[in-house]
């Protein structure tokens, strides 16, 4: 019988089959391990107290982007935990021999940026890093997957983990000629897939992107789309390569070359899913009704398409339910009813691992070209890595965001999480284009709308939730 | 890690569903680079109000928590386990956990006990009658009990084995070196590495 994508991947890393009555666990090679300040400590930790070192420190990188401030990045950082992270990060990576991007380097960035604009993330391979967004390299046919701390640990003294294969669903998304509607991207594709399967509809599964629409993405909305697969309650998500990310490989620092090129394009033709193969589970999203989707609750299931209206809970069947809608729409300080273009924000955040990278700042610097900030509305706009900034600014794109009034900032993962100085105050709403929109989130008693690059970039401009096709 | 067979301690009733690990510990406390003490971060943003449940007395010292579906999903933090353990919970309940939370358990000895929704709300109101009523989760038998109510729950074997011999992940995989060896000694040579990408190392 035919294998799936993921299947050919797991099969392809397979050091030691699990066995024997328990079901032990298959032992699965890594060949790529991201490290960031987070979640290392404690295992660089471990590996000391036991006397263990870094296996493959040359399938290693490690750089810094939770803690790190995005503005004055000359200075050190002021706040003092912060720091003891990034430096214990620079300590334990020159101890070990791991590679590091610091803060300030050329090719500092969010993690899941870094890996794919280096060529260090291709087809085939697995990936892992202690962090959950790791399903974003999946976009490129990885099988890529966030681990736990002492998971961090075992990879760097074994670069192997035990696992049990994963279950797979297929997602499909179709429209009719492949295209998406005007002002729809990747971004709503996976607000609405979320939507439609729950926060826990992924969970075990690795999700496999096929259809039309999703051939026709580009290399960076697939990974949005990978990106928040977590979101789903999924272990990865994933896409079979093709000539899209061939191409977006194709004179990366790590991409093959040579006779290398074509052996490996050679291998990556045949990472897809074949015909015969069967998935666990399949759901379908058909686009060509979809429009821009955006969330008003405090998970990424709770969203609607931005014409939609804050829902009543009082309308709602199931205890459970209404219980979990009525604590939202208190956490979020949302009457039911309102219609969703009627939410003003004090704040818009555009960055993150889900939409930090190039096409994402074109496409709101495409909306904010010519048009201003409204007052009393602060937009940060944040790019991915040092690579994509230096980018935007040889194509004079942070002219664009400051002319309108937004602010340019260096790279790391900034208002995504409250773990910087880049945060939401208490009672502070935002539109946001990063992946999560839990309580305090971005701060503790911010309250977060995720929403598409566009979708920021327009909110920015009329200060209350809008699509670009709402500016004169 | 300690090996896991039995445990006794009071139990306490967390009637919420999607608890997500951001809500088990706030970001701001992963700020840290120790491996204890992180109970202070637990459930942080709930403990400041004086009805939440580990503020009664009677649930204060409590060490098996019995939550609603969906437990420990989001984030991958292992910090949340941390703060449970740091805490002194031995034993989380839930009808269904977060993937990696559930992973991150079973490697640093909490038993993650998946118990069926309907027996949940029975721990639950029991829990709620008697504040301060202590619960017995025997890992072997696979069976929570508390007063004259005895339900069953569901582990991987893997897990429950791994968990009563107190076996450590990495000392498992290293006893087959000699395959990983073998393994790296294959793979294709423009397979990408990170040697020489920054300046110096
Ligand atoms: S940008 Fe956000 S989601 Fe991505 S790695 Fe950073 S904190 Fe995690």
């Amino acid at each position: 019988m035919g294998r799936t994508l993921a299947a050919k991947v797991w099969d392809a890393h397979v050091v030691r089959r699990g066995e024997g009555d328990r079901a032990a666990p298959d032992l699965l090679y890594i060949d790529l391990h991201l490290v960031h300040e987070v979640t290392s400590p404690q295992a660089f930790d471990g590996l000391r107290l036991a006397r263990r070192s870094v296996r493959r420190p040359d399938l290693t990188i490690a750089t810094e982007d939770h803690n790190v401030p995005t503005t004055d990045i000359e200075l050190p950082i002021a706040d003092e935990v912060s720091r003891i992270q990034v430096e214990t990060l620079r300590r334990n990576c020159a101890e070990f021999g791991v590679p590091l991007y610091p803060m300030g380097d050329a090719e500092q960035g969010i993690v899941h940026v870094v890996g794919p604009q280096l060529g260090l993330t291709q087809p085939g391979m697995t990936v892992v890093c202690g962090d959950s967004h790791t399903s974003t390299h999946g976009a490129f046919g990885a099988l890529a997957f966030g681990i736990g701390t002492s998971e961090v640990e075992h990879v760097m003294a074994t670069q192997t983990l035990p696992l049990r294969p994963f279950k797979t669903m297929a997602v499909i998304v179709n429209s009719r000629d492949g295209s998406l509607p005007a002002g729809v991207t990747s971004k709503d594709i996976i607000l609405a897939v979320i939507a439609q399967i729950g926060t826990g509809g992924g969970q075990g599964y690795v999700l496999e992107y096929r259809g039309n629409v999703v051939e026709q993405l580009s290399m960076e909305a697939r990974m949005t789309v990978c990106n928040m697969s977590i979101e789903a309650g999924a272990r990865a998500g994933m896409i079979a390569p093709d000539a899209t990310t061939f191409d977006y490989l194709t004179g990366r620092p790590r991409a093959p070359v040579g006779p290398g090129w074509d052996a490996a394009v050679q291998y990556w033709r045949a990472l897809r899913t074949d015909d015969d193969a069967t998935f666990d589970a399949e759901v379908h999203i058909d686009t060509d009704t979809l429009t821009p989707f955006v969330t008003w609750g405090t998970n990424p299931g709770q969203g609607l398409p931005l014409s939609g209206r804050v829902p009543d809970p009082e309308q709602i069947t199931d205890d459970g339910e209404r219980l979990a809608v009525r604590k939202a729409l208190s956490y979020m300080d949302l009457k039911p009813g309102t219609p969703l273009r009627e939410i003003a924000v004090d704040t818009v955040f555009l960055g993150s691992c889900t939409n930090g990278r190039i096409e994402d700042l074109r496409a709101a610097a495409g909306v904010l070209a010519g048009r201003r900030v409204r007052d009393g509305v602060r937009m940060l706009v944040v790019p991915g890595s040092m690579r994509v900034r230096a980018q935007a600014e040889a194509e004079g794109l942070h002219e664009v965001f400051t002319a309108a009034g937004a602010q340019w900032r260096s790279a790391g993962c900034s208002m995504c999480l409250g773990m910087n100085p880049d945060q939401l105050a208490v009672g502070e709403r935002c539109a946001s284009t990063s992946n999560r929109n839990f309580e305090g989130r971005q701060g503790k008693g911010g309250r977060t709308h995720l929403v598409s690059p566009l979708v920021a970039a327009a909110t920015a401009v009329r200060g209350t939730l809008s699509a670009p096709a709402d500016l004169d | 890690m300690h090996a896991f067979t039995r445990h006794t301690g009071v139990g306490v009733p967390l009637r919420r569903s999607d608890v997500d690990t951001d809500q088990i510990i706030p970001a701001v406390y992963l700020k840290r680079v120790s491996r204890t003490g992180f109970e202070d971060g637990l459930f942080a943003a709930w403990r400041g109000h004086e009805d939440f449940v580990l503020n009664h007395e009677a649930y204060r010292s409590g060490s098996v928590l019995v939550a609603g579906p969906d437990f420990g999903t989001g984030s991958s933090r292992e910090h949340a386990v941390w703060a449970l353990l740091d805490y002194g919970f031995r034993v989380v309940i839930s009808p269904r956990f977060g993937d990696i939370f559930r992973g991150n358990a079973g490697k640093q000895g909490l038993l993650a006990a998946q118990c069926a929704r309907e027996d949940v709300e029975l721990l639950w109101k029991l829990l709620e009658t008697e504040p301060g009523t202590e619960v017995t989760v025997d890992l072997q038998e696979q069976t929570v009990q508390a007063k004259d109510l005895t339900v069953g729950f569901a582990i991987d074997g893997y897990t429950r084995w791994r968990l009563l011999s107190g076996l450590d992940d990495i000392a498992l995989s290293l006893h087959y070196v000699d395959e990983i060896d073998a393994f790296e000694a294959q793979r294709p040579s423009w397979l990408p590495t990170t040697t020489g990408l920054v300046r110096g190392s």
